[in-house]
């Protein structure tokens, strides 16, 4: 049984951690580029030398001794997000929807005290949240105010797109959907909804929940089907932008749709996971490999989304796009 | 150079030169590579006495040397009073005691262990022909009793083995029959084996004694038997002097073969060699070593062996760490399993080690969830986190302390040795595993908690697996071999175990 599966996924062009690790990422990102995308608050300084949108950064936090200066810079804000520069995997993020006062509110309705959260700063502050405890800084956001055309696929949190970028081409995406569940956090294994894309048009291909398929959001009992992202090609254009200023070869990116400002930048991932192919029902190996194979280097971004677009298709009425690609 | 062709180079190199270095002290050094084996030690004790004269005094033995089928593994010598040598000459080795004046009955003693190797042929090394011992006076009626001896031996034979052969049994024949002439001098008394090495030397077979003792457990104050060695034109050959038969017997160690004799004294009379033997049976590892001691080794001069003894159990200890990382690596590489901190288990295995598996795992899990408990009361009172992990640090130590004394007055030993628990890193276990509670919920932590313990129990299990102990220690090349695997095992770019379930429903639909 275990050798059929193996086969079959095998087959499929799913790709492993173990070759995910060794084929790509040792192989595609170099050492020194990690720093930047690990550290959320250097990844947001550096999209913003180069002009992409992320949301708005309200102040940071550096050491204890900062911690006084954290009314001063709340004072204004009714809605913001405290995040850990060097947190992993949604680690620490705290989410402020609403303010009265000296009562915060979390998006469950949960109030917390300033002192809890100066507690919590302080926490992020010694490292709880980020990779071997090394001490860390905390940043301060502004909420994004989520496009209501995403609003109705998440449960209090904030949907957002995960796109794979491999050598700056756009390979996969997915919608992450946060339920009840995932206590609004868009994190697939505390059990947001993955909903696969299809990455030359933004449409849902298949969603999938804790290793089930689901054709409707729990929460809001939303058809997945009928999702289209708009304007897919500004957020392949921002995703592909991503590898030219982290210099990564392989990364996953993650955007949000705000209702003002369209597509940002939330973060970028050196390491994204693998799931994305259960979500999609697609193998990466395929489209790596496809990349891998490109004779050309020096592609711009239009050129490469354009490849995307041509290429990468899952939709019924091209047939068989990722085997009739035999043109480059 | 790629970096992959790089990987299976080094993992080459390192795997082939761990397992080479092991196959050469297993066959060449005798190491055993499992951990049973044992290997007959003899320790045989000569004593020398004699009666000293007042003169100065000159103790010449002959020692024996190292064989092929029973090496020396150790020698002592001891003679208080005495000035002591050794001398080389050509073949021979002799031990050589002197002192200046002496009285009364001087004893002296020379030890030696030998060792019983698996060898399959007895080479016995060309000789020159020894020089002609001094010749017995005998008496014109002796002189005719040899001669006659000796041609009927000749008509009765065909070549050097065969007169040698016959030439004994006339002789046995001859001595034996009560009243006759006998060709030994009853004053002078040689063995008879001297005796019959005069008659083939007269013969014109070169030939010569060879001494030995015959090995055998718990034997006290034998003399040394005699048997003789001839060169039939091609090979020397041993006969046994009074059965005549041919070859070394079994059990025998040559002591000296040709030379004068086997022990010269001049100062003292009465002298006597007498031999006393103990058999042992020892690991084959310990008699490997002593062997070893002697030729320059460099292999193991080079090696834990040459540590002190106590400083050795550490070591013991520290060469069972690579076997628990390569249980980590091959548990995540291959089967994907997630565990809190990656070489946690290790530490964790090895304090298993001494507390055994499970008082280890129940101590384990009863001072995680305590601690756990308390983490949870302590995250309630808005504490900064180094002063928490702290507090976690020293209710870790006052629990251990508290079940080390209580276990004490229930008469549980092992308990005691919770100490080797790594408090830190418990400690900020209990921290991790709070958050992972906090953050992903129970779940994790049970995903998590239990991958640690699995992984841990499966590396204390290899790690106290009696032949992974024998070879990690004995052969610590071998860690060159498990550094090569884990070269490779980094390479490995094939699924997990889990994601053939975690992946499975991609392919399905």
């Amino acid at each position: 049984m275990w050798i059929n599966r193996h086969k079959k996924l095998r087959d499929a062009g799913v790709l492993g951690i173990n070759e995910r690790n060794v084929s790509y990422i040792s192989r595609y990102n170099q050492r020194q580029n990690f720093p930047l995308v690990d550290n959320k608050l250097q990844t947001k300084k550096a999209a913003v030398a180069v002009n992409l949108p992320v949301p708005e950064l309200l102040g940071v936090i550096e050491s204890p001794a900062q911690l006084k200066a954290l009314p001063t810079m709340l004072r204004h804000h009714q809605r913001f997000v405290i995040k850990p520069a060097r947190g992993s995997g949604g680690k620490g993020i705290l989410v402020i929807t609403q303010r009265s006062d000296e009562q915060f509110f979390k998006p469950s309705g949960t109030a917390l005290t300033f002192a809890d959260i100066r507690h919590y700063v302080s926490n992020i502050l010694s490292g709880v949240y980020s990779l071997g405890g090394k001490p860390d800084v905390a940043f301060v956001e502004a909420l994004v105010e989520g496009d209501p055309v995403l609003g109705k696929y998440a449960h209090e949190g904030l949907p957002d797109i995960r796109i794979i970028v491999f050598q700056g081409f756009p390979v996969m995406a997915m919608l992450r959907c946060p339920t009840s569940d995932s206590d609004g956090k868009a994190n697939l294994h505390q059990g947001a909804v993955g909903v696969g894309l299809d990455i030359a048009r933004g449409t849902a291909l298949k969603a999938v929940q804790k290793d089930k398929v689901v054709t409707h959001h729990p929460d809001t009992d939303v058809k997945f089907s009928d999702l289209v992202i708009p304007n897919w090609r500004k957020l392949l254009e921002l995703a592909g932008h991503c590898h030219d200023f982290t210099e990564l070869g392989y990364l996953g990116c993650d955007i949000v749709l705000d209702q003002q400002r369209g597509p940002l930048i939330l973060e970028v991932n050196a390491r994204p996971g693998l799931f994305i192919q259960v979500a999609c029902g697609i193998g990466l190996r395929t489209r790596l490999q496809k990349i891998e194979s490109l004779a050309r280097k020096d592609w711009h971004v239009d050129e490469r989304i354009d490849l995307t677009l041509s290429h990468f298709s899952n939709s019924p009425d091209s047939s068989g796009p990722e085997s009739n690609d035999t043109s480059l | 150079m790629s970096s992959r062709a790089q990987v299976y180079l080094l993992a080459l190199v390192f795997i082939s030169s761990g397992i080479g270095l092991t196959l050469y002290k297993h066959l060449s050094l005798n190491f055993p590579l499992s951990p049973g084996s044992l290997t007959r030690v003899w320790e045989v004790e000569a004593k020398v006495t004699f009666w000293a004269t007042q003169d100065a005094i000159t103790v010449d033995l002959a020692l024996p040397r190292s064989q092929d089928t029973y090496p020396i593994i150790d020698e002592t010598f001891a003679a208080s009073g005495y000035g002591f040598d050794i001398r080389s000459e050509g073949e021979q080795r002799r031990a050589l005691w002197t002192r200046r004046e002496a009285s009364g009955q001087q004893t002296l003693y020379y030890k030696l262990k030998i060792a019983r190797q698996a060898s399959s042929s007895i080479p016995i090394e060309p000789l020159q022909v020894s020089q002609i011992p001094d010749k017995l006076i005998w008496t014109p009626a002796q002189e005719a009793t040899a001669n006659t001896l000796i041609s009927q031996a000749h008509a009765l034979s065909a070549d050097p083995s065969s007169f040698a052969s016959q030439l004994l049994k006339l002789l046995n024949e001859h001595e034996s029959v009560e009243g006759s002439h006998s060709l030994n001098d009853p004053h002078q008394g040689v063995s008879h084996a001297n005796l019959a090495l005069q008659l083939l030397t007269r013969a014109g077979v070169g030939s010569h004694i060879v001494r030995g003792i015959s090995l055998a457990d718990r034997v006290h104050n034998e003399a040394a038997s005699e048997l003789l060695e001839l060169y039939d034109g091609q090979n020397w050959k041993i006969i046994d002097p009074l059965t005549a038969a041919f070859g070394l017997p079994a059990d025998f160690f040559i002591w000296q073969r040709g030379g004068d004799s086997l022990l010269e004294i001049e100062g003292g009379r009465g002298s006597k060699i007498r031999f006393s033997l103990i058999a042992n049976d020892l690991p084959a590892k310990n008699v490997a070593l002593m062997h070893v001691q002697e030729p320059n080794s460099t292999l193991v001069d080079f090696n834990i062996y040459s540590l002190p003894v106590e400083k050795q159990a550490v070591f013991k200890l520290l060469l069972l760490v690579p076997i628990g990382a390569l249980v980590v690596v091959l548990f995540r590489v291959f089967v994907g399993i997630r565990t809190s901190g990656t070489f946690m288990p290790v530490l964790i295995a090895m304090a298993f080690m001494q507390t055994t598996l499970l008082t280890g795992v129940g101590l384990l899990t009863t001072l995680v969830v305590v601690g756990l408990w308390i983490r949870s009361y302590l995250s309630q009172l808005d504490l900064l986190m180094v002063s928490r992990i702290a507090a976690v640090l020293i209710v870790v130590v006052l629990l251990m302390a508290a079940l080390s004394v209580i276990s004490y007055k229930l008469g549980l030993e092992q308990m005691l040795n919770m100490t080797f628990f790594p408090m830190v890193i418990l400690a900020w276990t209990i921290e991790r595993l709070s958050i992972t509670w906090e953050e992903d919920g129970a779940h994790e932590v049970a995903i998590q908690g239990l991958g640690s313990l699995t992984v841990a129990i499966v590396a204390y299990l290899a790690m106290t697996n009696t032949l992974v102990g024998h070879l990690t220690y004995n052969f610590p090349e071998l860690l060159l071999a498990i550094l090569g695997i884990i070269l490779l095992l980094g390479q490995y770019s094939g699924y997990r175990l889990n994601e053939l379930f975690r992946f499975h429903s991609a392919v399905e639909s």
